[in-house]
């Protein structure tokens, strides 16, 4: 799917970024150059090396709290499964360490000057982990039947806009477009897009793996272990490691044991008491996510229908001293958009610290001056701190004459309102996408798969996002998701509270492991013994 | 007699039966009565974004488009037929997975048991043998300790206890089994069976207690003393002889129970057992494994029952006359 560390410290050759129409992604330090259909991008890429170049050989634990539910990769949501499915198979295109796209099984990519089609040429050379060859048949093959809805595969709807798959030769495939979408090559990147073999199905696919990835599957206990092995096929550099094991341990508690005693070197924590109390030579690193806490409104359900509430709701809660008493200030205030690229300003919104006089003007301009009740769903069991989360806003919103009724659910119930949008408020934690079409376009376009889960649309938001899509200059399409950002938060849609942190915690005696902001182990390639 | 006896055992096994069925319907039921399904198990709130078409077909992947009646015969009528089912998550039949994780869970039990005896019996007849004394106190004070300390309070303090401070943690090496190797297998399973069995230990020190007082103070033992025979021996040959039947009952029940009631323990321990399967495949609301591994654990203990009440007849010759 992506690249090893060391392959990254080398020119790239013929990256072909962006277009006239538009595929030049924020956060790439590109150098443009033009051409007649399109544009080409060749650069010169920096990005986070390993701070020493591991020794080849050796085998590595990494603990995990849950096991995998698959290792079917189109049907993957879970964090686990996502983790090591993401070291087995290959996309067309990656994410560095610093969150550029960055080329992966696609060698470099042409977009039209429409913007109506892309033209990916593919790496060459390139095997499955059966010895297979890797094909443009393999690419139409995998995005035809990730279309195909009788699959059920997760990002089908990542590939809405594609028309067709054109496979003019071997090692070139085309993309056509229904409209300009500038956010896809950042979309390709999801291990739900993995590429897979066209001999290979889904019942093929559930018991083994046949990536192109730099890990292949060697076994797995359900419940016990899953044990990687490095890919001799591998079209990158051949990872250091020769055997990883992802170790299922019943939580953070127990990997932290392990940890100390030796008995795993990696694991990613979400608990910062958890991680200090882990011992011996073990370093531990922080890393801020796009994943974020929010108060979920739902502007079509109850009293928070009046903008004028939620307003109010907004500017009554003091962001930094819910986080600070319910995570123990681990984490930063945050606006609607994660993405160092297209951050927002957290203090972008009407009350940019907290205003009880103002919330209570809000209040009685929605004609409750006397307060009013609201409820809030929230998961118990489905992520740390929710309730603490939630406890604290009810407090806060308390002292400005609301009432939040806290209905404290387990994860079942919880995602069944939530997939329902049977609620008036939610406390929810949210994935981050280092594209906002990416994070946001399923949720607030009034065509959005996630709308109704939003409870908030506009016209003004619609063509935002219809603009996001096809705008091809990186200031521009910033200030597109800064326009939507502000729409976001002057409307109240909902009240977007802080992203967290995770804890990498790596025994002394490994190098070469980055952590990311979006949650990916794919540095486990370039991972190895000290 | 003989005949009484095997309609005893014949009258056991029915109700045993009976048992199963009803713990088949009840677990089946209420399983689809709590909210979510294996569609949202495994896809969380990425559920929200599936058309009608993507739900119909994932609906149809986890065989959840059939009525509910007929999806319980259905399941009925393959367990008759050995089938307990498949689990999607690990992509191995259900059988399967209960055959690598019930003997998991039996050795786990059968060393918590032990134990559990060899804690609860020598400090339950040292409670009686002084009734309201030191000893009574102190047999009291560690039954009584054993009640209230939570496994999961006692397991999680001794994981990180020993991880910590002396690098001891052979359950943080992946589970190896007795025959893979026996002297990790026997480490791994040490502090879970001491947590256990301390827990289970509490009722037998209570139930051998309860039981020597009251055959302390019958005839035959008086009649003992007074015929000058040793005390070890009557402590031995006649009072814990006579006072087995309740020990054994309570062991009996607390073993069965072992066999489902281990999960908080094997969780913590990262023992593969099948209280941890039942754990998973409830998280995962896999129906079909959930289904069949309680029913495998119901059968178990009906089956422990039934040993149980057999066992009585050896120990107790007023039993089998009965």
């Amino acid at each position: 799917m992506t690249r090893n560390n060391e392959w990254l410290k080398l020119p790239i050759k013929s990256i072909a970024l962006a277009s006239a129409a538009g595929l030049v992604l924020a956060g790439c330090a590109a150098t443009e150059t033009e051409t007649d259909t399109g544009t080409d991008v060749e650069e010169e890429q920096e990005t986070t090396a390993p701070a020493e170049t591991p020794e080849a050989g050796g085998e590595m634990v990494v603990g995990i709290t849950v096991d995998p539910d698959t290792i079917f990769p189109w049907k993957a949501t879970q964090f686990q499964a996502f983790r090591i499915l993401e070291n087995v198979y290959d996309t067309l295109t990656a994410f560095d360490a610093d969150l550029n796209v960055v080329p992966a099984l696609a060698e470099s990519w042409t977009v039209s000057e429409d913007g109506l089609s892309i033209e990916f040429d593919l790496r060459d050379g390139v095997v499955f982990a059966d010895g297979s060859t890797f094909d443009s048949e393999d690419v139409k093959y995998s995005y035809e039947a990730i279309q195909d809805e009788d699959n059920a595969a997760v990002a089908s709807s990542t590939l809405a806009g594609v028309t067709s798959i054109e496979t003019p030769d071997a090692d070139t495939v085309v993309l056509n477009l229904a409209a300009p979408d500038v956010g896809l090559l950042a979309n390709l990147t999801t291990t739900n897009l993995a590429i897979v073999s066209s001999e290979d199905n889904e019942e093929t696919l559930s018991t083994a793996t046949n990536g192109t990835g730099p890990f292949v599957l060697e076994s797995r206990t359900a419940g016990q272990d899953v044990v990687l092995v490095r890919n001799e096929n591998y079209w990158g550099d051949a990872t250091p490691l020769d055997r990883l094991e992802f170790r299922v341990l019943p939580d953070e508690a127990a990997i932290a044991a392990a940890m100390s005693a030796g008995n795993v070197q990696l694991a990613v924590l979400s608990d910062p008491l958890t991680a200090q109390t882990i011992s011996g030579d073990v370093s531990i690193e922080t890393t801020p996510q796009l994943s974020y806490h929010a108060l979920m409104m739902n502007a079509r359900n109850g009293s928070v229908t009046d903008q004028n509430v939620r307003l109010a709701v907004q500017c009554a809660i003091d962001r930094q001293a819910v986080l600070d008493t319910a995570l123990l200030g681990e984490g930063e205030v945050t606006g609607p958009i994660t993405s160092p690229a297209f951050k927002s300003d957290p203090t972008d919104r009407p009350c940019p610290e907290r205003d009880l006089d103002a919330a209570a003007e809000y209040l009685e301009a929605s004609g409750n001056a006397g307060g009013l009740e609201l409820d809030a769903i929230v998961a118990q069991d489905l992520y740390a701190g929710a309730v603490d989360i939630a406890q604290a806003v009810a407090a806060q919103l308390a002292e400005a004459n609301i009432t939040l009724n806290l209905e404290v659910l387990e994860s079942g119930s919880y995602i069944d309102r939530w997939i329902a949008g049977d609620f008036e408020t939610a406390i929810a934690l949210n994935g981050g996408r280092p594209d906002p079409d990416g994070m946001y376009g399923r949720y607030f376009p009034s065509t959005g798969n996630l709308n109704q889960v939003a409870g908030y649309s506009s016209d003004s938001m619609d063509a935002l996002f219809a603009a996001g899509k096809s705008e091809s200059d990186p200031e521009a399409r910033k200030q597109i998701y800064a326009d939507v950002s502000s729409e976001l938060t002057n409307n109240a849609a909902w009240v977007w509270l802080f992203s967290g942190y995770t804890y990498t915690a790596v025994s002394d005696s490994i190098t070469g492991f980055t952590p990311m902001a979006t949650g990916s182990w794919q540095y486990l390639r370039t991972t190895g013994i000290r | 007699m003989k005949r009484f006896f095997y309609n005893g055992v014949v009258r056991k096994i029915l109700s045993g039966f009976a048992t199963l069925f009803g713990v088949a319907v009840f677990v089946f039921f209420m399983l689809r009565a709590i909210p979510g399904d294996q569609i949202s198990a495994s896809l969380g709130t990425e559920a929200a974004g599936l058309t009608e078409q993507q739900r119909r077909s994932l609906e149809a992947y986890y065989g959840l488009d059939q009525p509910l009646l007929v999806q319980f015969f259905s399941w009925l009528g393959n367990l008759f037929q050995g089938d307990l089912g498949f689990s999607v998550r690990a992509q191995q039949s259900v059988a399967d997975l209960t055959l690598q994780s019930l003997p998991v869970t039996f050795q786990l039990a059968v060393l918590a048991i032990i134990l559990a005896l060899a804690i609860g019996v020598p400090l339950g007849m040292m409670a009686a043998s002084a009734p309201g004394k030191l000893r009574d106190f102190i047999g009291q004070s560690v039954s009584l300790f054993g009640l209230s300390v939570p496994v999961f309070l006692l397991g999680t303090t001794l994981l990180t206890f020993f991880a910590v401070n002396y690098g001891f943690n052979p359950n943080g090496l992946g589970y190896k089994t007795l025959l893979d190797d026996p002297w990790i297998n026997l480490q791994q399973m040490l502090l879970p069976a001491l947590v256990l069995g301390f827990g289970i230990s509490a009722p037998i020190i209570r139930t051998t207690r309860a039981a020597v007082m009251e055959i302390k103070g019958q005839d035959f033992i008086r009649t003992a003393r007074a015929k000058g025979v040793a005390m070890r021996q009557i402590q031995l040959r006649h009072i814990l002889r006579n006072a087995l039947i309740p020990i054994v009952t309570m062991t009996g029940l607390q073993f069965g129970y072992l066999l489902g009631g281990a999960v908080v323990v094997e969780q913590i321990f990262s023992i593969p057992g099948i209280g941890r399967q039942v754990l998973l495949g409830i998280q995962q609301k896999e129906y079909a494994l959930v289904q069949s591994t309680v029913l495998v654990i119901a059968a178990s203990f009906v089956i422990i029952n039934l040993l149980t009440d057999l066992l009585y007849r050896a120990i107790d010759p007023r039993v089998r006359a009965d």
